[in-house]
Parts: structure tokens; C-alpha cells; sequence
């Protein structure tokens, strides 16, 4: 940790560093306004999968820039969990050397436009900025300025593909190419190891892909930083499910010294109520990837999904956001969520619900589902729903919503989405007797090293979290990359 | 991609493929399935492996047209290559020693089941296997099923090959005359469901090996969900296997139709695309 403090003192001393603190005052800077992001007409873009963020125009993100006052002591990096140099990258912004920016944002992050645009950055790194906690003003755009950066490179044609040591010819599995499994891969790469990532879906990606819409995550940012691991020697094979079409001891014959599982939040929670497996109702996993994997809402791919007028998702998560403007987008006249506690303690980014006030989405919130019922063909058309108010806080710290007696009420709905969250996937501890794993299922992991009970085994992301975020997820797997790291390594002297 | 190295057609709207998959060929056991998808743009759908020859690396599979995607597959040639197969998904069967197994099949559930019965078989059970269809053309791998079973009954809903009647008449005729410890059903939902019913009668322990419509086949997405003995489980991970006598067949007889007008429309669209280009 000191020799961290210790490096980035060293880089706030550099010359162009201090020559452009000095080229403003602090008093200017912090008078400045947090600039706005644009923003597509909620009346378009809620027919369209047109990317809802447009992205800061480069007067604008200099601007931003500008704002931050480049602290001694960055509290903003405290709250990044992949602990990006943020006054670095911003200051780079503010020199216009955008591209120099973008390295310094791959010196710690595989995937900056994806982060730029997908992170709660308002409970990490804008929570913990300076104007945040001291100043009592709207943080520095961090997140912005972020999905700036990486956008500007992208679109220059001048991708950086971060330095690679030479080839140390260990071969390692990434099992899952979310985004724990493709940060883990990014970095065993510089490190010189010889990466190969499995997937079992037909493309890579894993949330990003068949979870995140297209009009907050498009594909095609994926797919280039992506194309930038494989520049850097990672390998793909989509189609192969470690512990089904090869067990780890089949890898382990073939070369394989260690191995990093982000396989990622597999089943759906469901909430056991009556009528539950109606057609037309799905989990959200199933609606997303309907929609966003498998392309169904476009007649010239194979796979069907059925787009409501009445369309009620049950949650306040991120994916519940997700799946209820999904469902605008595919023609709903009526699009609610149903939430059993109050706004304030949704789990959803602020911009997201946000967002989805805009797009014409309906909120009911301090409701819960009871019951849905169907026609004669089985399809749910109804659901009974009660009224919630809060009581007493529970063991997350959240007010417990609690059912007003005699609030029930009948909706009609022609699809409801649950998304109530998820369950780990249990492929992993199925196909290994002696990984440890929580009640839960969720792998048992050291918290430094992220190694499990089987010392070539490490994890990270939702299978370890249970249900997580993209950035915390990456964390997980950069931090495991310097766990194989060092247990290879380790092994190898003692040979 | 898996190359298509075989292809045989049983009947007018089933073909038996044999693709190149030596990973899933190595590591499937009875009863797992796999997920496919034709091109780019293909749905993926789930397709129990018949049987499997790991030294040379292939598996094979029986199809039925009833779909686009099942039509698509049928009409691939030797040579040509599938998109994407992912597997072996799904438990695999519990094959044990139990006495006597009553194996029933019907239509292209014949398929998944020949290595059901081999294994039950090889287990050293007495195996009496029952084949049914609507017709004579359409009762398949019965060569294959005669080699590892001690009785093949053959069933025709209009008599034109073995004995006329429904699947469940064959059961009975045998659990009457015998002892039955075990029996496994593959079918249609709705066979499986008289199946089910037939030996829940005489209290027989029954598997059925159920098909549902699914996405991505790893426990996901949920789609294949059905409810036994009272409980939601997922086809892809908890089964394909479960106790024929605690699932819902009703249940999973509606969510089978999900997507029926969509299907119905697409399909009719994929058949005059196909005469077009034919």
C-alpha cells in the first residue's frame, strides 16, 4: 500500500502534472458547474436501441477536466475498486492528450468504455471525491470523463494494446468471459502467461453480452476491447463448459497450472408465488438474453420473445431497469416496475431510474406480487398485488417492507419479468467434490488472493459475490490475476 | 462448428446425424443433452444425445422436423457444418442394478433412450423395451434397441407394424404378466404423461426425460422450467431426469406452447423460403 502512496506522489510531482495545477486556480475550478451528460430524447430513444448517453463533446470534457483539483491525498481512488490513477487520467484529459489518458486507464482497467458507461460510479469514486466529502458540491464526472477517454481512442483508430511481458509458456483457463473472467485475463497476459478464456454461450462477453441492453452497453464496445485481449495473445473457445465438456483434470493433462472461475450468477430467483410459471412470465435473465444475445425482437433471427402492451417487471435492481425499458422499447403501452420497498432503497444506479422515469416507465413502488393467473391457453393475463409500507430496518440495513392487510389489487399483464435476483450457478461446485463453497453456493475464497479451497482454483465475480456489479467483478478478477501470479510463481521456485 | 459426417433418414421428417464433437464424444454419459444453432442468426435448441463413439470423436443425433430450427438441421447435409453444439448438458442417467427395467419410447424419443437402455443393460438388468409410434415408418433404431434388450414390444397407434394401441396398453401387458422395478419414459409430453400415469398405478418407479425449450441449457435463463413434486426446477441442471410421477405434465405441456403462434408463423415462412430456394 505504501509503495502505492509512495508512486503516485512520484506522478503528482512530475512537471506537467504541477504546470497544470498551477495554470488555474482552485477558486475557478471549483466555481465551475458539474457538467451534463447528453442525452437522447427520451421520446425517441424509448423506440429505439440508440445509446441513451451520447458521450461528452471534447470541449466539455476538457471542461470536467478542469474541475478537479488534482488532491494530494486522491480520496476518489479509494473508491474505485479497480484503483484506477483517476487525477492522472483526468489531468491528461485537461492537457488534451486524450489518448495519453486512455493508457493511463489501461494501466488498471481492461475495459474503460464499458466501465465508463455501465459502473454506480456515484457509491465509488464520485462518493469519495473531494467536492463530494468536503466541498458539499456535485462531484467531478468521473464516469463521463472515463467513457470519454475510451470512446476518443476507440474512435481515433489508435487502440492501445497495453505491453505484454514475453511469454513464460504457463498456460492458465479463465472459466467465463464476463467481466471477472475478462479482467483476469487482461492482466495474466502482461504477465506473460499463456491465457486461454472458455465460454459456454456461443459468444463472448457474458453479461455484457446477453445481460446489459444495447442501448446502455452497445455490442460493438465490447466487441473491441475484446479484440484488444486477443491482441494481446488471450485465447477464446466459445461453446465449452469447463466441468462438462472437459473437466479441470482433463486441463490440468493438457497444461493447465492454474485456473480462475467467473462463471457468474447462473440461476434465476424466482419467488415461488402461485401461477409463477405462466407462459409470459420469464426471469429477467431469460428476457434480456432473448433480446440482446439471441437478437429475438428482430424477425430475421430465429428466436421468438413475446413483447406485452402491459409488461410489469418485479424489482429495483440495475437488471430490472434493464429489462422494464427493454420492454418499452418492444412496444409496451404499459411498462411498470413493481418494487417492494420505497425509491430510496433501490438497488439501481440513480441515472438508470433516472432514465427510466423519462422513458415513460411506471413505478410502483411499496408493491409486491401475490398471485398471477392466466387464460385457458395457460397465458398469464392478471396478476394480484398488495401494497407495501416500511417498518423496522432488517439485516442489510434497508427499511423491511411490510404488507398493509386488505391493499390487495388486481393489474392486467400480458408478461411480467421477475427479477428478484440470482442464485450462483452451480455447474462449478457440481463438477468439483472438494471445492468449498458458502450455504449459498457462492465459492469460498481468500479475500487478498481470491484462492480457493483447491490451490489452483481461484474465483471471483458473482459465483464468489452471489450478485455483484460489473466493476466489483473486475476487482475480483485482477485481484485473483495477481493471486495465480504469485501462487505460479511460488510453485515454480520450490520445484 | 461440428462437420456433419453421416447423415441417415428414418422417415420423411426424421434423419439421424452423426457430427464430428470429440470433447462431448469423450466426456457425455446416457441421458445428457446438447444445444445447438444454425448460423449466425439460429435460435439455440436442446437435443439429447442418441448415442456417442468417443475413439472416433463424434456423437449422434436423431432430429424431427417440427420447427425451423429442427428443419434447418434436417436439411444440412454430409459436409456441412453446425454452427455452434455445446455440451453434454444435463445429469446424467442413474444407471444401477434394480432387476427389471421397462424402457418406453415414443417417436423420436426412441432416440435418447437406446443408451438409457444399453446402460441398464450392461448394468445387468432385464430390460423390455416398448417402441411406439403413430405408424410403421416411423418406429426407429429398432435393430439397435433388439441388441440390448431381452424384449422389444413394437406399438402403432393404426396397427401397421406390431401391436395396435397406445404406448400405456404395451406397459400394462407388462406389468401385468411381471415384476417391474424401474421403468424410463421418453416422449412426447404428452405420452409421458399417460406413461407416468400407468405405472403411478402399480406404484412403479418411473424416470421421464423431459424437453423443454430452453436458451442457453446451463441453468441461466430459466425457460425450461417445470414444477415436480410441487417445486420449480430447471430441465438443464436439476434433469433432464425426474420422477415421472411428481411432475406437472399439464404445466409443462402449456409452456411447451410458449412461442406456438410465433413458431407456427416462422416456420411456415422458413418452409416457403425453402421451396424458393429449392
Amino acid at each position: 500500500m505504501e509503495n502505492i502512496l509512495e508512486y503516485l506522489k512520484e506522478e503528482r510531482s512530475q512537471e506537467w502534472r504541477a504546470e497544470i495545477r498551477k495554470s488555474m486556480k482552485a477558486k475557478e475550478r471549483t466555481s465551475r458547474e458539474r457538467v451534463k451528460m447528453p442525452e437522447e430524447d427520451p421520446n425517441v430513444r424509448n423506440k429505439s436501441n440508440i445509446e441513451v448517453n451520447s458521450g461528452l463533446p471534447i470541449e466539455n470534457a476538457i471542461l470536467e477536466a478542469q474541475r478537479c483539483l488534482d488532491c494530494p491525498d486522491p480520496t476518489c481512488m479509494t473508491g474505485c475498486p479497480v484503483g484506477i490513477n483517476i487525477p492522472k487520467f483526468i489531468k491528461k484529459i485537461e492537457t488534451k492528450d486524450f489518448l495519453g489518458a486512455a493508457s493511463v486507464l489501461k494501466e488498471t482497467n481492461g475495459l474503460p468504455a464499458v466501465c465508463g458507461r455501465v459502473c454506480p460510479q456515484e457509491v465509488q469514486c464520485e462518493s469519495t471525491c473531494f467536492y463530494t466529502i468536503k466541498l458539499k458540491k456535485p462531484p467531478v464526472a468521473i464516469g463521463y470523463l472515463e467513457r470519454f477517454a475510451a470512446d476518443y481512442e476507440r474512435e481515433s483508430g489508435k487502440m492501445n494494446v497495453p505491453n505484454v511481458a514475453d511469454s513464460n509458456k504457463i498456460k492458465v483457463g479463465i472459466v467465463g468471459s464476463g467481466p471477472a473472467g475478462l479482467a483476469a485475463a487482461g492482466d495474466l497476459a502482461k504477465f506473460g502467461y499463456d491465457v486461454t478464456v472458455f465460454e459456454a454461450l456461443h459468444e463472448i462477453g457474458g453479461v455484457l453480452k446477453y445481460g446489459i441492453p444495447e442501448f446502455r452497453l452497445p455490442n460493438v464496445i465490447v466487441d473491441v476491447e475484446i479484440d484488444n485481449l486477443k491482441k494481446m495473445g488471450v485465447k477464446f473457445r466459445t461453446n465449452f463448459i469447463v466441468g462438462k465438456t472437459a473437466s479441470f483434470d482433463d486441463l490440468k493433462k493438457d497444461g493447465f497450472e492454474a485456473f480462475f472461475v467467473g462463471s457468474g450468477a447462473g440461476l434465476p430467483r424466482f419467488m415461488n408465488i402461485p401461477g409463477e410459471n405462466y407462459n409470459g412470465i420469464f426471469s429477467s435473465n431469460e428476457y434480456l438474453t432473448r433480446v440482446n444475445l439471441m437478437n429475438a425482437a428482430d424477425p430475421d433471427y430465429d428466436t421468438p420473445v413475446i413483447s406485452g402492451k402491459n409488461v410489469a417487471v418485479i424489482g429495483g435492481g440495475n437488471t430490472a431497469m434493464d429489462s422494464v425499458r427493454t420492454a418499452k422499447r418492444l412496444g409496451a403501452d404499459r411498462a411498470m416496475i413493481i418494487y417492494r420497498r420505497s425509491e430510496k432503497e433501490m438497488p439501481a444506479r440513480v441515472e438508470e431510474i433516472k432514465h427510466a422515469k423519462e422513458e415513460d416507465i411506471e413505478f410502483m413502488n411499496l408493491h409486491n406480487p401475490l398471485e398471477y393467473y392466466a387464460d385457458e391457453s395457460g397465458r398469464v393475463n392478471r396478476m394480484k398485488i398488495q401494497k407495501m409500507e416500511l417498518g423496522e430496518p432488517d439485516a442489510s440495513g434497508r427499511r423491511r417492507p411490510v404488507p398493509i392487510e386488505g391493499s390487495e389489487f388486481y393489474v392486467d399483464v400480458d408478461t411480467v419479468v421477475v427479477s428478484v435476483g440470482v442464485s450462483p450457478n452451480p455447474l462449478i461446485p457440481k463438477a468439483l467434490a472438494d471445492l468449498k463453497v458458502t450455504d449459498w453456493g457462492t465459492i469460498v475464497v481468500d479475500k487478498e488472493t481470491m484462492q480457493s479451497s483447491i490451490p489452483e482454483l481461484f474465483a471471483g465475480g458473482d459465483i464468489v459475490r452471489g450478485g455483484a456489479t460489473v466493476i466489483l467483478a473486475m476487482g475480483d478478477g485482477r485481484k485473483a490475476a495477481a493471486g495465480m501470479h504469485k501462487y505460479i510463481q511460488e510453485k515454480i521456485k520450490a520445484n | 462448428m461440428s462437420k456433419i459426417l453421416e447423415k441417415e433418414i428414418f422417415s420423411k421428417n426424421v434423419v439421424k446425424l452423426v457430427l464430428d464433437a470429440p470433447e462431448i464424444a469423450r466426456t457425455r454419459k446416457p441421458g445428457h443433452f446438447v444445444i445447438i444453432k444454425i448460423g449466425k442468426k439460429g435460435e439455440r435448441i436442446p437435443l439429447t444425445i442418441a448415442s456417442a463413439d468417443a475413439k472416433k470423436g463424434n456423437i449422434t443425433l436423431v432430429v424431427q422436423k417440427v420447427g425451423v430450427t429442427s428443419g434447418k438441421l434436417c436439411n444440412l447435409e454430409v459436409g456441412d457444418e453446425v454452427t455452434d453444439v455445446v455440451g453434454p448438458l444435463g445429469e446424467a442417467t442413474h444407471i444401477e442394478k434394480v432387476g427389471t427395467v421397462l424402457c418406453a419410447g415414443g417417436g423420436v424419443g426412441v432416440a435418447p433412450l437406446l443408451p438409457i437402455v444399453e446402460g441398464f443393460k450392461k448394468a445387468g438388468n432385464r430390460v423390455i423395451t416398448i417402441l411406439a409410434a403413430r405408424s410403421k415408418d416411423l418406429i426407429i433404431l429398432e435393430k439397435q434397441m433388439r441388441e440390448f434388450s431381452d424384449e422389444v414390444i413394437i406399438m402403432t397407434d393404426d396397427g401397421s407394424y406390431g401391436k395396435k394401441g397406445l404406448v400405456t396398453a404395451g406397459m400394462e401387458e407388462v406389468i401385468q404378466r411381471e415384476k417391474v422395478n424401474l421403468s424410463v419414459v421418453i416422449g412426447p409430453a404428452i405420452m409421458m404423461k399417460y406413461a407416468a400415469l400407468t405405472t403411478k398405478k402399480y406404484n412403479i418407479e418411473t424416470y421421464a426425460s423431459l424437453n423443454t425449450i430452453m436458451v442457453d441449457g446451463t441453468g441461466m435463463c430459466g425457460a425450461c422450467r417445470v414444477s415436480v413434486g410441487g417445486r420449480t426446477k430447471f430441465v438443464c441442471v436439476d434433469g433432464p431426469e425426474f420422477d415421472a410421477h411428481q411432475v406437472d405434465f399439464d404445466e409443462m405441456l402449456a409452456r411447451l406452447g410458449a412461442y406456438k403462434d410465433q413458431e407456427l408463423e416462422a416456420y411456415e415462412r422458413y418452409l416457403k423460403t425453402a421451396e424458393t430456394l429449392s
